[in-house]
């Protein structure tokens, strides 16, 4: 089962799914599922950046959550460096914990406020059972330089810092051990814009020097086209398209796609939008529509044949596969 | 007869007391905003916009916060201290306000029919069966599907997208003249986010109002915005008619704004602009330029107050000689 992927990937994840339970009733029987991840294959290589983009709920932090196995998922499979973590026990996967490291939005909701940022920083370290004090106080000083923070933030506390200092904070945290895929997980949402982009050229800095690889989920489709490779687009626990980035804003198929580059605002008072916004909400995950839930949304002209269809990726162009959803796509 | 102003702030000082003394979290902040257009008010956060918003309207947490000075001129009556039946009277009926977060602004106990016909039973002469039907028409107004049943719903049982809608049928409710919309769909996607803005835009058209936006997304304020006012550290730095302000922005902070978005446009995996540092703590704000500040500057500028003035006609600029 651990053969190494032919490709060399750091990262592929294979027909993944995440069916949360949904239980009620006196008895707290299961009435139902979340299918959050619903069947979603990706591959990430050495020093590449995959963006994830979708609207809130569509499943992202989930798939995130599963590859870092923070959740165990229902079916399919995570194969990092050629192991498959998907259902290793834990005794087994903490020394490749090593490999793989999750960055929030908010590092300070996520992290111990009781603990010095230096024994956050060296927290990783601890478990992984790695070095000495000394050489794991010395590589909090090193790591803290690296995000470009000085050395004496080592004694103090999360409070005391700014949301964009917290982010550096977090940053080097995941880098304590030397992973090689890092899960950034809308890590700049919660920033100024100025602040912003700061973080996000620390991050492609990091990557240059160090060939890390990138999960980065982000509903802001500039700042994803600005960082990323290649881009995946979710809906509803599925990826709809996926493109090299530059090809998806350029030459998007899908409908869910075009909807969601044509409703970025423009910092350009001189443009006007021309399409009209799209409708509705995204559907719920417990009972997702039977044919292809954006074409239910929107009420596409050919729903009807998409529903029992088993929609699937399919390539257009080199590296550019789109659903092959007969309402969405022409 | 001058074209007479809405809206007229001028030197506004609003504060806050906290355990480390009073901060004054607006310090001196001036514009106005004429009938049927629309100002924004941009900047990070922490620059003092909701609490500018929240003054004009008297609704700064008490007694916490409270404006120290200045004026509030709307449609020539004086808002500052005014009698609470004067406040009670324009806020809601002539001034409509909208929160970023629906879910706290509204009841989360109660119908969303009640809470709008609540509203309007409140300013308006009219019977509870006229509200019901005024209320659905409303919720139709603003795009919500089979209003008639959604009038009996909580508000918990909406998306962030609908309870949005709700929160404008209500600001909306008895034809204000101004509405002030905060952070109006940050919590919301891209999507929602555009149909909320048009909506906006359509109710603006169809009823003559004028919008106060305030927001932290410079897309939002090209789209939406006629002019626009830039703030940092409690104060304005910039203040232009939309147009302008993007095509030639004067002060060193519009200019590192206006720089650092990254936009589709750009070469992917470039170094971006940024502005270094981060804004100070409000305890520590200098007198002098607060970008000065920011940008580590030392001398002069940080001392004295820069000038704020009209530079060229409909132009405003805080003139600090070193970040202008
Ligand atoms: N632990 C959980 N139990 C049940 N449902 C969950 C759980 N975590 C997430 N969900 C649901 O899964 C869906 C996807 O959520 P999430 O992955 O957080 O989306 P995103 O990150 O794209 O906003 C949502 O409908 C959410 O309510
Ligand atoms: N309830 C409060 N108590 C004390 N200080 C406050 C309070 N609300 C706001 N402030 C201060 O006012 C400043 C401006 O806040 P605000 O107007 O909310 O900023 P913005 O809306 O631009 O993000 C904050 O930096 C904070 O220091
Ligand atoms: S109170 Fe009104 S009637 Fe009164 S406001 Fe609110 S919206 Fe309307
Ligand atoms: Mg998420
Ligand atoms: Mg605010």
């Amino acid at each position: 089962m651990t053969e190494p992927n032919e490709n060399g990937d750091i990262l592929s994840v294979e027909s993944l799914k995440m069916h949360f339970p949904l239980r009620g009733g006196v008895l707290y029987r299961q009435t139902g599922s979340v299918k959050a991840v619903d069947g979603v294959s990706l591959t990430i290589g050495k020093g590449e950046t995959l963006g994830l983009v979708g609207e809130s709920g569509c499943g992202k932090s989930t798939l995130g959550k599963c590859i870092v196995r923070l959740l165990k998922a229902t079916a399919g499979r995570v194969v990092i460096k050629g192991k498959d973590v998907t259902e290793m026990p834990q005794s087994q996967l903490r020394p490749l914990r090593q490999d793989f490291q999750m960055v929030f939005q908010d590092p300070a909701e996520s992290l111990d406020a009781r603990m010095s940022v230096g024994e956050l920083i060296a927290e990783p370290m601890v478990i992984q059972k790695l070095g000495t004090r000394e050489t794991r106080k010395k590589r909090v000083d090193e790591l803290l330089e690296l995000v470009a923070m000085p050395t004496s933030a080592a004694s103090k506390f999360t409070f005391e810092f700014s949301g964009g200092q917290r982010q550096r904070i977090g940053i080097a945290r995941s880098l304590a051990v030397n992973p090689d895929l890092l899960i950034l997980d809308e890590p700049v949402s919660a920033l100024d814009v100025s602040v912003q982009s700061q973080i996000l050229n620390l991050l492609m800095d990091l990557q240059r020097e160090l060939g890390l690889s990138y999960l980065f989920i982000s509903h802001d489709l500039a700042v994803v086209k600005h960082v990323s490779d290649r881009i995946a687009v979710m809906y509803l626990g599925k990826i709809v398209e996926m493109a090299p980035a530059e090809e998806l804003y350029a030459n998007p198929h899908h409908a869910y796609t075009k909807a969601l580059i044509s409703a970025i605002p423009e910092p350009d008072p001189t443009v006007k939008r021309v399409s009209k916004p799209i409708e509705g909400d995204v559907p719920s995950p417990i009972e997702p529509p039977l044919g292809c839930a954006f074409g239910h949304r929107v009420s596409a002209l050919n729903y009807e044949k998409s529903i029992g269809m088993d929609l699937h990726l399919r390539e257009i162009n080199p590296g550019h596969l789109v659903s092959n959803c007969p309402c969405c796509v022409e | 007869m001058p074209v007479s102003k809405l809206l007229k702030i001028e030197g506004l000082e609003s504060c806050f007391d906290t355990e480390g003394g009073l901060v004054r979290a607006v310090d001196g902040v001036s514009f106005e905003l004429e009938k049927g257009q629309t100002l924004g008010i941009v900047g990070e956060s922490g620059c003092g916009k909701t609490v500018s918003a929240m003054s004009i309207v008297d609704l700064l947490p008490k007694p916490a916060g409270r404006v120290l000075g200045g004026s509030i001129n709307f449609k020539g009556q004086e808002l500052r201290d005014a009698n609470p039946e004067v406040m009670y009277k324009t806020r809601g009926n002539e001034i409509g306000v909208i929160f970023q977060e629906p879910m706290t602004a509204l009841n989360p106990v109660q119908r969303v029919g009640k809470q709008i016909t609540e509203a309007l039973l409140l300013h308006k002469d009219i019977s509870k069966r006229e509200a019901l039907q005024h209320a659905v028409e409303l919720l139709d107004a603003v795009g919500i599907p089979s209003p008639e049943r959604r009038i009996s719903d909580h508000p918990h049982e909406l998306s962030g997208g609908m309870r949005q809608r709700v929160m404008i049928a209500i600001a909306l409710c008895c034809d204000p003249d101004l509405l002030i919309a905060d952070e109006p769909t940050t919590a919301l996607d891209v999507t929602v986010q555009a149909q909320i803005l048009d909506l906006m835009s359509k109710m603006q058209k169809e009823r003559g109002m004028a919008t106060l936006l305030i927001t932290h997304d410079l897309g939002v304020i090209a789209e939406q915005c006629d002019e626009v006012v830039v703030m940092y550290a409690g104060r304005i730095v910039e203040r232009a008619p939309v147009k302008e302000l993007f095509a030639k922005p004067k002060h060193a902070y519009t200019k590192g704004l206006l720089a650092s978005i990254p936009r589709l446009t750009n070469e992917r995996k470039t170094e971006l602009r940024t502005i270094p540092g981060q804004v100070a703590s409000i305890q520590e704000f200098v007198e002098g330029c607060r970008f000065c500040q920011r940008m580590e500057r030392k001398g002069d500028t940080l001392n004295t107050r820069p000038r704020y003035e009209e530079v060229e006609p409909g132009r405003f600029l805080e003139s600090c000689p070193a970040c202008t």
